[in-house]
């Protein structure tokens, strides 16, 4: 089985999407000849031509825009939005357009569009390339989000997006493409290919991860951990670091999210912790908070913790204090087993 | 700190020339002589059309003769369609409009004066080239035939509202009329017609698209977006600007209109603009036919700005006598596409007052008959409308858990409102 990491995975399964269906149509900002400044559309444009992978000019309004045209005609696009700190001038297209057009047209106009968008920090990126707004999307009827953190799932849960016949966000954690991130930042990157984790292992051809269904990557009996894209890495260091017997899920949907497996998880430990690396307030790990408290209330032996980034806009210099790493981490499950 | 050796700047706000109480004066606006203006062959570069942005467009003249190369030589048939369209269109309005007054919907927009921006250009397209109309553009629905109880239904939001109810009155969608879902957000059409005309041409297809927004609208963002993909690409698609000088309250001058014209922004794109006199059908119908030809044979996009009025409030909801002069529709200098084109028809010896009015009264009980049979299924507010559950449907091709949850716990909050005779 061919190792890959999350870049070359995406572009595998773009181009395993390209061949499958003449429906399908990459644009955005430097994507066609030169191939993403992340290379994430390597070669398509030489495999497949210039008039299913091009270069559009920089306004992100008028590739969403485009992109919603072109799916009232039939097509299948898969636009990319360069950073997702570059998403907001689309917002009105996606919000409003791409999110209702199915129930405003009674399904006469389904969307089956795929924004693919870099996302969130750890890269020295300053406040205008690391931010996650996983939350303005879920926040939208009509949306689905996706988020992978593996190149198993990236490309497993690519294809199932662009084969979904609904809009999808689709934020990939670039702090992880070349290889997981412990959350120390001081730690050298091992690139996917060396890492022991099959999830790195990554087949050739066609394959996918259904979107709605979490996964459980280190099952554990003290407490329940909910993360999703680079975080469900750091968890992992917390947990190993802590002692204690987390159980980490990988929600890798937001929306439509696997809460079966959320339920089940925190209903066995009695505890649960939610991380992500968004700003705190409002952000999707309330949503979970609420959800967990609903449906879990007489499990719980502990309130539940959010670990999130800070309500400030993504710092440069003070990139790791804003970080939620593994010591903010560590405190919460400290603080959910002491009660 | 305030330099006091220098001329104190100054911030100009624009202000419209009549408010209420003036009476309406258009003798600033330049109504060049019909017919004078050059027709360029359809291929001709953007950078040789440097004019046309300027010029106003005009086949009927004072007399309502049709003279000039713009003249599109309609058959007599081709030409009582578009009249019967525009007046249907205006019939529709006016029962419509009055639905609202009587409590039957929430709201509407009327179409007076400005029925040839939407009639015409559906006469000019093939009837499968796409549109992706703004909310004035009942012409086009009205001209491709569509049924005029199924646009009731819509405006009702009844139980036959194909749309279920879902979308305030008049945002219809009509995919089988080649017909895009009307959006109450401004301009998001324009980019979505380029990309619709980007796909075709990558498919190699030969259907072209067309979009409209009204000038206010051209101040978006998309529909800078929407002119930067059209001339890169080279999208076969027409974007009209309907200018009828008013945007809700807002004259044309607070998008721009003060400086220079809305065709004219066309020039800083490349692409083709024409500005046509909005109010004279066969002019709407020559400069639409010019830039379809142009768009199918690979020569790139086009700009219409069509130069009109607004002869109504906004919608149901305005009250235009709280910001313009009265009476503004009726001096518009350019006139009323419906008699323009009636008086020119019977110039031709093609038509008459008796059957103009014949027609007129026929076309009233044809909407008459259509309202009865729409309200058959429903008003909106009187209980006829779509089940409840719906309200949860088509928000994805399958409902999630979360939106099962919720349509059972309307179900319940239903049942005890039944019980309880509550709301």
């Amino acid at each position: 089985m061919p190792r890959m990491n999350m870049i070359e995975a995406i572009n595998s399964a773009l181009n395993v999407a390209l061949a499958q269906s003449p429906d399908v149509t990459i644009l955005g900002e430097d994507v066609g000849y030169f191939g993403g400044v992340f290379r994430a559309t390597a070669g398509l444009q030489k495999r497949h031509g210039k008039t299913r992978v091009f270069d559009t000019p920089i306004t992100e309004c008028g590739i969403i825009g485009v992109a919603v045209g072109m799916a009232a005609y039939g097509l299948r696009p898969v636009p990319e939005i360069q950073f997702a700190d570059y998403i907001y001038p689309a917002l009105d297209q996606l919000v409003s357009e791409a999110a209702r057009l199915r129930y405003r047209s009674a399904g006469e106009f389904p969307m089956p569009i795929t924004v693919r968008s870099p996302f969130g920090g750890g890269i020295f990126g300053g406040q205008t390339h690391s931010q996650s707004p996983e939350g303005v999307f879920t926040h939208v009827a009509g949306l689905k989000t996706v988020i992978p953190s593996n190149p198993y799932d990236a490309k497993g849960l690519l294809l199932a997006a662009i084969a979904d016949n609904d809009p999808v966000i689709f934020f990939e954690p670039k702090r992880i493409y070349n290889g997981p991130f412990d959350g120390h930042y001081d730690t050298p990157t091992v690139p996917w290919a060396k890492v022991d984790d099959a999830t790195a292992e990554v087949p050739e051809g066609h394959y996918t991860v259904p979107l709605g269904k979490a996964r459980v990557v280190r099952e554990g009996g003290d407490v329940t951990l909910l993360a999703y894209g680079t975080m469900v890495h750091v968890a992992g260091t917390a947990v190993a670091e802590s002692g204690v017997d987390g159980e980490i899920i990988d929600l890798r949907t937001l929306i439509p999210l696997d809460i079966e497996t959320i339920k089940a998880s925190v209903k066995k430990t009695g505890r649960c912790v939610i991380v992500h690396e968004a700003t705190r307030t409002g952000g999707f790990g309330a949503e979970l908070s609420a959800l967990v408290q609903e449906r879990c209330f007489y499990h719980l032996e502990a309130p539940v913790q959010r670990v999130t980034g800070f309500d400030t806009p993504y710092p440069h210099s003070l990139e790791w204090a804003y970080f939620p790493g593994p010591v903010r981490i560590k405190r919460a499950l400290d603080a959910v087993m002491k009660d | 700190m305030i330099k006091k050796n220098l001329q104190p700047l100054a911030l100009h706000v624009p202000e419209p020339k009549q408010r209420p109480g003036d009476a309406p004066d258009f003798s600033d606006v330049v109504v060049p002589p019909a017919g004078k203006l050059a027709r360029p062959d359809s291929a001709t570069p953007a950078a040789d059309l440097k004019e046309y942005p300027y010029a106003l467009i005009r086949v009927l003249d004072d007399n309502a003769h049709a003279v000039g190369p713009w003249d599109p030589r309609l058959a007599p048939d081709t030409m009582r369609k578009l009249l019967k369209d525009m007046m249907l269109t205006r019939a529709f309005d006016d029962r419509m409009f009055r639905a609202q007054r009587q409590g039957k919907t929430s709201f509407y927009m009327k179409s007076l004066g400005e029925e040839a921006t939407s009639c015409a250009p559906a006469l000019a397209l093939a009837d499968d080239d796409m549109v992706f109309p703004s909310y004035r553009q009942q012409g086009i629905l009205i001209s491709r035939g569509w049924p005029i109880p199924d646009m009731m239904n819509q405006i009702f939001s009844n139980k036959a509202d194909r749309l279920k109810g879902r979308q305030l009155p008049i945002m219809y969608s009509a995919r089988a009329a080649s017909f895009f879902s009307i959006s109450g957000n401004l301009a998001t059409q324009m980019p979505q017609a380029v990309g619709w005309a980007m796909a075709s041409a990558a498919k190699g297809d030969t259907r072209i698209a067309a979009a409209w927004c009204g000038e206010g609208s051209t101040a978006e963002g998309d529909f800078h977006s929407a002119c930067m993909f059209a001339t890169v690409y080279r999208a076969p698609v027409i974007l009209n600007i309907i200018n009828n000088q008013w945007a809700i309250s807002s004259f044309a001058g607070f998008a721009g209109g003060e400086e220079t014209t809305f065709a004219a922004r066309a020039l800083g794109y490349g692409v083709a603009g024409l500005r046509v006199d909005g109010n004279d059908p066969l002019a709407v119908y020559a400069a639409t036919a010019w830039a379809a030809e142009r768009a199918r044979t690979n020569h790139g996009p086009t700009i219409i700005e069509h130069f009109t009025y607004r002869s109504e409030g906004h919608s149901t909801s305005d009250d235009p006598g709280a910001y313009r002069a009265a009476q503004a529709g009726s001096a518009w200098p350019l006139g009323d596409p419906v008699e323009r084109l009636k008086v020119h028809l019977i110039g031709l010896g093609e038509w008459n007052e008796a059957r103009h009015s014949a027609l007129a009264d026929e076309l009233m009980e044809t909407v008459k008959a259509a309202q009865k049979q729409a309200e058959a299924n429903g008003i909106l507010g009187h209980g006829l409308h779509q089940p409840l559950e719906t309200m949860f449907e088509d928000i994805f091709e399958d409902e999630p858990w979360h939106l099962r949850e919720q349509a059972a716990q309307l179900l319940e909050e239903d049942a005890v409102r039944r019980v309880e005779g509550q709301h």
